[in-house]
């Protein structure tokens, strides 16, 4: 999940549907990001690589709609409804995550146990 | 014990005056020329009188180290004859003859006299045309006594520096003459000659009669004396003192090794440094710990033997014996390092165990007696108390401590360099200066420099330079000597100091501002 500066990034992702669900007057997703370009890189417990500045989803609550969905915690999320989000602070991460005109949230996540499972179906036998 | 080296090449210092300096060099030349050979580019730096055998290399058998144990010391031969360490050590000290300790002194002799010649010149050329054709002389009023004041006291500063700067005693003899010095004397006994010469045909034949030409004649030459001593200073004293070289100075045996910072020198001068340098900063050099123990080694060395079961053909045998010899060796695991590990292990649990009992000894010993304070009864009648002198309260409390002591030095392989004799005049010497038990103990606990150990002796030490390139030439990168004695040798590398590119930089005090690192984590 590294990246090279200059190179086009490629990871093996997954897509990711989540429903928002309506409390009150909030629409929520069920779990927490941490990560962005202006926040410390070194303390994130679930990149491998220790520079890697991208959106990483720290908690997923039980039950809740991103559970549901299938996301897990640790992933790292690439795009969301078509924005990139390996290039982005934290605030923006959020507020394109909380949008109120969306019910819908369509991610690109990917995360460790995917690179390896494809790279061993890509092993030749 | 040791003898001081004795650096004449470096006494520049020692002499009066520069002039000298030509003679000496003429003398020192015939004398190198006679002792080195050609071909052979190792010089001596010669000392007089030194033993063969000298005493940085140790010869603990005929000392008495049982002075801590009650044994009988066997001597090997009765009271009527006489053994042979008796007439190996009578040769050496026939050999350590007298007649270097005169040419130590010859040269800053002659030197001084000739030095003295050239002070007093300024003084005859004013007082001969005074003596021999008084009469004649023109009358010289106030100008010349401005003259003769400025004269007599740049004599007197002339005299005051020299004694300053170049009356030392002489620390060295170097092998070859010492350039700037010969230069500065060359030019001095050029200057002194040509003032001479022109007074010779100008002043005494056509008996001049004009008095202050003369005396501004003679304060001429005093004031060309003081540029060159200006100039001798620079040269001799200054010019050395930046520093440019970084010397690394390795002693062969042990590894020992310093780095040290010197300015330009030529390599003898260089030489002569770095042994002043050794004597206070290397660890006394002891040949006793350089070795494996005999157990580590001599396992190597059993190897297989091979045994021919009665064969024909003696020639294949052989080459076939020898090859099988070293396949097996090959094959046989090496253990020694093993062995040397714990050898080494049990070895330094020796020593601290042995200093454990030393110090604690030490420790009880120095309770056993206080200083007696001024107003303090010394006798009273129910508690008598002698009262000692520092020799006999050393002599007192050494005896608890003597065996500790010396299981010690044996233990470190110290016991050449202390006598019992030496020891107790250390414990005379804290107890007097109210030392603790841990200052007594610094001397025998590390290993000190090698002056700790010298004996005053007027005779010097024998170094030999051994070098590729003429010793005379100046130091530059890359350069390898080696000082060499009879069982060790350092060996001296030159780099030159890195030139440094200072920058600048202005940090502005208020620009230090910090902020506290993100680490959020927002829920969505």
């Amino acid at each position: 999940m590294s990246f090279i500066p200059g190179q086009p990034v490629t990871a093996v992702v997954q897509r990711i549907e989540i429903l928002k669900l309506r409390e009150g007057d909030n629409l929520i997703l069920g779990f927490s990001i941490g990560g962005g370009i202006d926040q410390d890189p070194a303390q994130n417990p679930f990149s491998e690589d220790k520079t890697d500045k991208g959106i990483y989803v720290t908690r997923v609550s039980k039950g809740g709609p991103a559970d549901v969905a299938g996301l897990m915690m640790g992933d790292k999320i690439m795009q969301v409804n078509g924005w990139d989000m390996t290039m982005v602070t934290h605030d923006q991460a959020r507020k394109r995550l909380t949008k109120k005109s969306e019910d819908v949230v369509r991610l690109l996540v990917t995360r460790k146990s995917l690179q390896d499972a494809v790279r061993q179906s890509m092993m030749p036998r | 014990m040791d003898n001081e080296s004795q650096y004449s090449g470096y006494s520049y210092k020692s002499s009066h005056s520069r002039s000298s300096r030509k003679h000496r060099d003429r003398r020192d030349r015939h004398r190198s020329k006679s002792r080195d050979s050609r071909g052979d580019k190792s010089v001596t730096i010669q000392a007089p009188g030194e033993p063969l055998l000298d005493t940085e290399s140790t010869r603990g058998d005929d000392r008495d180290d049982n002075w801590g144990e009650t044994t009988t010391v066997v001597t090997g031969t009765s009271e009527h004859s006489v053994s042979n360490e008796d007439l190996t050590r009578a040769s050496k000290e026939l050999e350590d003859s007298s007649p270097l300790e005169c040419r130590r002194f010859a040269g800053p002799i002659l030197s001084g006299i000739l030095g003295l010649f050239a002070l007093l010149t300024p003084l005859a050329f004013l007082l001969l045309p005074q003596l021999l054709w008084r009469d004649s002389l023109e009358p010289c009023g106030t100008p010349c006594e401005g003259l003769y004041v400025s004269l007599a006291f740049k004599l007197l500063v002339l005299l005051i520096s020299s004694w300053a700067l170049f009356l030392r005693p002489p620390r060295a003899t170097l092998p070859r003459f010492f350039v700037f010095r010969c230069l500065l004397m060359a030019l001095v006994f050029l200057f002194v000659a040509s003032y001479w010469l022109f007074y010779g045909v100008r002043v005494l034949e056509p008996r001049e009669k004009d008095y202050r030409g003369i005396v501004g004649y003679a304060v001429s030459l005093v004031d060309a004396l003081l540029f060159i001593q200006y100039l001798a200073l620079v040269l001799l004293e200054v010019r050395h003192l930046r520093p440019a070289f970084c010397l690394k100075v390795v002693r062969t045996t042990d590894g020992a090794s310093r780095f040290y910072n010197i300015g330009h020198l030529s390599i003898q001068r260089a030489a002569v440094w770095v042994l002043d340098q050794y004597y206070s900063d290397f660890p006394v050099y002891n040949p006793a710990l350089l070795n494996l123990p005999k157990s580590i080694l001599s396992k190597k060395m059993s190897g297989f033997k091979v045994y021919s079961l009665g064969e024909e053909n003696s020639t294949n045998n052989s080459t076939g014996q020898s090859r099988a010899m070293i396949a097996a060796a090959a094959r046989r695991r090496d253990n020694s390092h093993n062995e040397y590990y714990y050898e080494e292990a049990e070895m330094d649990r020796r020593i601290r165990k042995r200093k454990a009992r030393l110090v604690v000894a030490v420790e009880e010993a120095f309770t056993h007696i206080k200083r007696l304070q001024e107003d303090e009864q010394a006798t009273s009648p129910k508690h008598p108390r002698e009262v000692m002198d520092p020799r006999e309260a050393a002599q007192a409390i050494f005896a608890p401590m003597a065996r500790a002591m010396q299981k010690y030095l044996r233990t470190t392989r110290q016991q050449p360099y202390h006598s019992m004799e030496s020891i107790i005049a250390h414990l005379q010497f804290c107890i007097t200066h109210n030392m603790t038990p841990k200052a007594f103990l610094e001397r025998y606990l590390t290993p000190g420099p090698t002056m700790q150990y010298q004996r005053e002796n007027g005779r010097g030490r024998q170094w030999t330079l051994v070098s590729e390139e003429p010793v005379t030439s100046a130091l530059r990168q890359g350069l390898v000597f080696s000082l060499r004695r009879l069982d060790f040798a350092l060996v001296v590398t030159v780099t030159a100091l890195p030139f440094l590119n200072l920058g600048e930089e202005f940090i502005d005090p208020k620009s230090h501002k910090f902020v506290m690192r993100l680490q959020s984590e927002t829920s969505v």
